[in-house]
């Protein structure tokens, strides 16, 4: 009842104003959940580590702009190489040495790792929260009609599709992309076929890891306090965007995030008084999805899981 | 576990030692000084805070040293910021000293520790900055000086009225006690000043650690409030805020207390000007004459300025000597508890004071309000 008391209530404005703030948060969990299910998809290891980086990346950005002063544009590159370089070095030192070590282990260093950065994160640039340096062209807000949108929320969407693009092409079209496809099939076999496993294992983690750059830019622009726990709830969320879509599919990643974006924001609005239980949504979504498709919407069937 | 069963032993022996003494009879003998316990944290954890407490207590001590003709004599106990401690100082205080009324403490807990205590003896505590509501609640013979958090939500809903406001949306932590304290009071005391259940237009809720508030923050748009009532923590108030601005929504946001840091101006930036928050004391603005004593004096006897724990500590005093002027004993620790409880308008440093049914204090709030990047003194609200 009190749904369709919502609905008729809701106005026009507001419910495009609803359409537009769940299309750009989901959007922003797109993009996060590609990096989780690419890493997933290839080592068919979870990367607990993911949301830190996006927390880094965060940080980085801070330090080129507020501190250093160099150019938003030129930090945004910057920022995208150091987070890639991030995401080798996490691989060299806590997954590598793990190889040949049960899966479970690996699992357990991945929330080491993620324990590590938000602690240095804490020790480092401490508690306190940090303002993300405001980029106007970005930041602004621009008026449609009875719509409010931030310039960046238009960007968002745009951003996502186009990384899904090139990803794909990657993966798809290339000998690297190959040789990713390879090594997440079996990767003794690939081995044994002559590719070069652990480079190609640290090419999946730079363009993981490079993604959750632009994650992170995208996502400090829109919701500027950064601390160190920033990336646990972004993590938490996007990993269920990855499970939903099935994980290790890359476009069912960007589905479950929509999905979850735009589900967030619309049980918000046509169910006001559950607006607390918003978090409960996305597992509820989860939980229900897994019921009926155990390897999510778009998920493959495979006889290993984590 | 062991430590657990061992605490539980110490307390069970505590409890059965008090009830021994409760029995006997206590002649107060007939002197000339008043002692008053004074009991609080100068050691460990909280020791900063008992500090300049007792500052407070010595300064308004040296202001009134006297009264019905007596001198008054400070006890001084240090519960070492340890529950266990608390307890059996407070003990100590009531047996061994036999005073008659004492001021303390800072840290809800350690008040809370020594609640029994003081209720079986019968003695009556006032308690300078211990804001747990816990503190007072079925507890006759503990007091306190300052206001429960939750009071900022009445002094809120007092100065939305008074600025006219007639639609309010609360939007609260609702993973956080405080906040949800704060939106409560706030919530039934504007119903009382409008006389309108439907003033409260919307009450959203949102998580500790939440981003995203767009969803709530446009279905209030369209409910058009006057003024968004959002008490939480200033990370997520601050983020709230920059978000409403971006959707276009520029009524007024007020808050509590938790507001007033520096990076609830840094993160929030130009979107934040305007927000108003309440605290209990602002040394700019010294509403009673004894608040104006009360600077000169520190000034000359510390240096620098006083924090509003000094303030709050020299207010429990006042109340102390107040309840045993009123009771016209100084012996007598019921007939004094009895005197407290009906402290009325007394003026104090952090403004007039009255003393609610529950023992907490009721008095004005100061009403601050960010401006050019800083927080400045906008009002005064007085809570009749």
């Amino acid at each position: 009842m009190e749904f369709f008391e919502a609905f008729v209530n809701m106005s026009g404005g507001s419910f495009a104003q609803h359409m537009v703030n769940g299309i750009s948060l989901g959007s922003l969990y797109a993009m996060i959940a590609i990096g989780y299910t690419m890493v997933y998809g290839i080592l068919l290891m979870i990367n607990f580590a993911h949301g830190d980086i996006v927390m880094m990346a965060c940080y980085f950005t801070f330090f080129g702009i507020s501190v250093f002063h160099i150019p938003w544009y030129l930090t945004f590159i910057l920022v995208i190489i150091t987070t890639a370089l991030l995401g080798v070095v996490i691989e060299r030192a806590a997954y590598r040495p793990l190889r040949d070590a049960p899966k479970n282990s690996v699992l357990i260093s991945a929330i080491g790792a993620s324990f590590l950065l938000e602690n240095l994160a804490n020790y480092l640039f401490s508690g306190r929260p940090l303002r993300f340096p405001n980029i106007e062209v970005l930041s602004q807000n621009l008026s449609l009609g009875s719509v409010q949108i931030q310039a960046i929320s238009l960007f968002i969407p745009v951003v996502t599709i186009v990384c899904l693009m090139i990803l794909l092409h990657i993966v798809n079209n290339t000998k690297i992309g190959m040789s990713m496809r390879a090594v997440s099939k079996d990767y003794e076999i690939a081995r044994v076929m002559g590719i070069n496993i652990d480079n190609v294992i640290s090419i999946t983690f730079a363009i993981g890891s490079a993604l959750a750059a632009i994650g992170a830019i995208m996502w400090g622009i829109r919701y500027p306090g950064i601390t160190p726990m920033l990336g646990v709830m972004p993590g938490l969320k996007c990993f269920i965007a990855a499970v939903i879509g099935g994980v290790g599919n890359i476009k069912g990643a960007v589905l479950g995030g929509f999905i979850l974006g735009l589900g967030e924001i619309i049980i918000v609005a046509f169910f006001p008084q559950l607006s607390g239980y918003r978090d409960a949504f996305a597992f509820i979504v989860l939980i229900v999805i897994l019921f009926y498709k155990p390897t999510g919407l778009l998920g493959e069937k495979t006889t290993e899981k984590v | 576990m062991k430590k657990f069963f061992s605490v539980l032993l110490a307390s069970a022996l505590a409890v059965g030692m008090l009830s021994g003494c409760g029995g006997e009879k206590k002649d107060a003998a007939k002197s000339d000084v008043i002692k008053v316990g004074v009991f609080l944290p100068l050691t460990g954890d909280n020791a900063a805070g008992g500090e300049l407490e007792l500052r407070g207590i010595k300064l308004a001590n040296k202001m009134h040293p006297e009264v019905l003709g007596k001198k008054v004599e400070l006890v001084v106990a240090d519960n070492k910021s340890d529950k266990a401690e608390a307890a059996s100082v407070a003990a100590r205080l009531i047996e061994k000293d036999k005073v008659k009324v004492i001021i303390g403490t800072y840290g809800s807990s350690l008040a809370m520790a020594a609640g029994n205590i003081v209720k079986e003896n019968k003695v009556p505590a006032i308690g300078t900055s211990c804001t747990n509501p816990q503190v007072t609640a079925n507890n006759d013979y503990y007091f306190r000086a300052c206001f429960i958090d939750p009071f900022q939500g009445t002094v809120m809903a007092n100065y939305a009225f008074k600025n006219g406001a007639k639609k309010v949306a609360i939007i609260q932590e609702v993973s956080n006690d405080y906040a949800v304290g704060l939106a409560k009071f706030f919530k039934e005391a504007f119903v009382k000043l409008t006389g309108s259940p439907d003033s409260i237009i919307e009450v959203a809720n949102y998580q500790t650690g939440d981003k995203d508030f767009s969803a709530i923050l446009t279905n209030i748009k369209a409910k058009n409030p006057d003024v968004i009532f959002a008490p939480g923590n200033f990370t997520e108030s601050a983020l709230l805020i920059k978000q409403a601005r971006q959707l276009g929504l520029t009524v007024p946001f007020l808050g509590g207390d938790t507001w007033e840091t520096q990076e609830f101006i840094d993160v929030g930036g130009k979107d934040v000007e305007g927000a108003s928050l309440s605290t209990a004391f602002d040394r700019e603005k010294a509403s009673t004459a004894e608040a104006k004593k009360f600077l000169d004096a520190y000034v000359k006897e510390y240096k620098g300025e006083p924090s509003a724990l000094t303030a709050l500590a020299y207010d429990a005093y006042l109340i102390a000597i107040d309840g045993i002027k009123r009771a016209g004993t100084a012996t007598d620790s019921v007939k004094i508890r009895d005197a407290i409880a009906q402290t009325k308008d007394l003026e104090a440093v952090t403004g007039k004071t009255t003393l609610d049914k529950n023992g907490d204090a009721i008095k004005a709030a100061v009403i601050k309000t960010v401006k050019d990047g800083k927080f400045k003194y906008t009002d005064f609200v007085d809570v009749k």
